[in-house]
């Protein structure tokens, strides 16, 4: 039975080998163009529809605001109006008369800083109410609650508390974007397989050690699925905060563009934030893919 | 006679609410240093119940566990177990998922290049060195079973709990298993206790079977000596007389006297 397979081999081996070296040569150059075409067809695919849709609503929208006497300014317009705004983001005049730029760094800032207190409070938290029955049975229904209460409530009670716009501005980042992080963590702590705490109970892993190597990783997914949804929604929250509190800011900028009848900049403005919103999100959805690696699958 | 391992008058009861059922009844087991006891029964009689006693993940609701005349009743590394579905972390590689175990077990007893090497040691003996900066969803399920395997061993178990493990593998790969759990049984005498509802692969491994009757209340029924000399080959015991009447014995009684009652 083995012997003529074996032969079959050998016969089928030896063509193949003197032929190599006469095609080898001309099938190398191809693929290499294809996948160069394949790429630029993939990318082709993603970016063109994007790109007409804008290219077509500016469009639509040029025509719709062009007319004398329209409420809008049409894209011709805005970009006019602008232009110093977008090619010079770094000038500073004093008082809140600066760049884009440094009115996002500053709305990014507030958002870094009371989103890391919501970051760390929100899994510490989570981890509590997934952890302990009877820590879920008593603040549960309280966080379900507090949870609908929208961002701008919570700034006069903060207003009051702090006494200054900025500590309240953070506050309200902070209490916006807890929650989702807070739920999610603890549905990631209650579902962590009964496995998985076997073995650590008959490792003997201490609470410490079991929190770091087992509790983390294997919630990590559903952490990150919080931490998405809370830094989306702080940016919501900064916007409108600003807005009421003033000084530097994404938010008091088009706040202050409206007191002076500046459209263009409210349009430019809310360009920017969209963008801003938009990697800030795909950072944490980066990371939370980099960190989960290898979870996500069993 | 001073046992081993002790399994002295155990009794579990589940208790959900004003409804309670009786899962074991008065199990009295002794087990020797370096042997291999197999515990079989139908599914639903208990037997992962008392795997879990004994390695406890689970209490007794009276009686209890002696292992080398002391009580044991919360788990550890003394009865490592190797789980049915592997229960290996996915965020860890196959290296590290021994490792844990081993940094834990000899924390103070063994340097860092030791507990090293102690991993790797464990990783050849089950033939996964090859495999040991692979995440488990890279391998295939029996490896991931022999790195749970080797994790288990790792730990330096007085007595290693395996919970039917191999039921989740193809035959073939089983079959193959099998023979790697006996031949590491036979070079490093370990005291095993496993789980099975696999009545070939009882009589094949184990020098004793504890065969079980149905639940509720399930008791153990009987007792069998498998008088088969060690090392056994597979393909010679297909025609071995010890080997078929012990294989009738248990068929027997898990399929005349202790019928599995469908929806009982």
């Amino acid at each position: 039975m083995n012997m003529p397979a074996t032969k079959i081999e050998v016969e089928t081996a030896t063509p193949a080998a003197a032929a190599a070296p006469v095609v080898a040569l001309t099938p190398k150059r191809p693929p290499r163009a294809e996948t160069y075409a394949r790429m630029a067809r993939e990318t082709a695919v993603r970016v063109i529809p994007p790109l007409v849709v804008i290219a077509l609503l500016t469009l639509v929208w040029e025509l719709v605001c062009r007319r004398a006497g329209s409420a809008l300014p049409p894209p011709s317009k805005v970009f006019a109006d602008t232009k110093e705004l977008i090619f010079d983001p770094f000038f500073d005049h004093g008082g809140i008369d600066k760049g884009l730029f440094w009115h996002l760094s500053a709305s990014l800032q507030r958002v870094a800083f009371g989103y890391s207190l919501s970051a760390i409070a929100g899994i510490a938290l989570g981890v509590l109410v997934g952890q302990s029955v009877w820590a879920m049975r008593g603040l549960d229904p309280l966080f379900q609650v507090l949870r609908t209460i929208p961002p701008l409530a919570w700034l006069p009670l903060s207003l009051a508390a702090f006494r200054d716009g900025q500590p309240s501005a953070i506050f309200v980042i902070f209490i916006t974007s807890i929650w989702p992080i807070i739920i999610n963590t603890a549905v990631g702590i209650r579902n962590i397989p009964q496995d998985y705490r076997n073995v650590a109970a008959v490792v003997q892993l201490n609470p410490l050690e079991f929190f770091a190597k087992i509790m983390i990783p294997a919630a990590a997914p559903y952490i990150f699925t919080g931490l998405r949804i809370g830094i989306g929604l702080s940016w919501l929250a900064i916007v409108a905060a600003e807005m009421l509190i003033g000084g530097v800011g994404i938010g008091f900028f088009i706040w202050d563009a409206w007191n002076s009848s500046h459209i263009s900049e409210i349009i430019l403005a809310l360009f920017y934030v969209g963008i801003v919103g938009f990697v800030l999100d795909r950072l944490i959805a980066g990371l939370g893919k980099f960190v989960t690696r290898g979870t996500a699958q069993n | 006679m001073s046992a081993y391992l002790k399994l002295d008058h155990i009794d579990k009861v589940f208790t959900r609410g004003a409804a309670t059922t009786e899962v074991l009844k008065d199990i009295n087991l002794t087990i020797e240093k370096g042997e291999y006891v197999s515990i079989i029964g139908h599914s639903g009689c208990g037997k992962s119940t008392l795997l879990n006693i004994i390695a406890g993940l689970t209490g007794a609701t009276t009686g209890g566990v002696l292992l080398e005349n002391r009580e044991v009743n919360s788990p550890g590394p003394d009865r490592a177990v190797v789980f049915q579905n592997h229960s290996l972390l996915p965020w860890l590689t196959v290296y590290e998922n021994v490792r844990l175990g081993v940094d834990k077990v000899f924390a103070r007893t063994k340097s860092r290049a030791e507990r090293d090497a102690w991993v790797m040691h464990n990783l050849n003996l089950v033939q996964m060195a090859h495999a040991r900066d692979k995440r488990p969803s890279e391998i295939s399920g029996g490896m991931k079973q022999r790195v749970g395997i080797a994790r288990a061993l790792a730990m330096e178990p007085k007595v290693l709990l395996l919970d039917e493990p191999f039921g989740a593998l193809d035959a073939l790969t089983r079959a193959h298993l099998q023979d790697s759990v006996m031949a590491l049984h036979q070079k490093l005498g370990n005291t095993i206790l496993m789980i099975t509802h696999d009545v070939d692969e009882a009589v094949l491994l184990s020098d004793r079977i504890v065969m079980m009757t149905n639940g509720p209340s399930a008791r153990i029924g009987e007792v069998l000596e498998v008088p088969l000399a060690r090392p056994r080959k597979r393909l010679e015991l297909a025609t071995n007389t010890t080997y078929l009447k012990c294989r009738q014995r248990v068929l027997e009684f898990l399929y005349e006297r202790h019928r599995f009652v469908e929806a009982a």
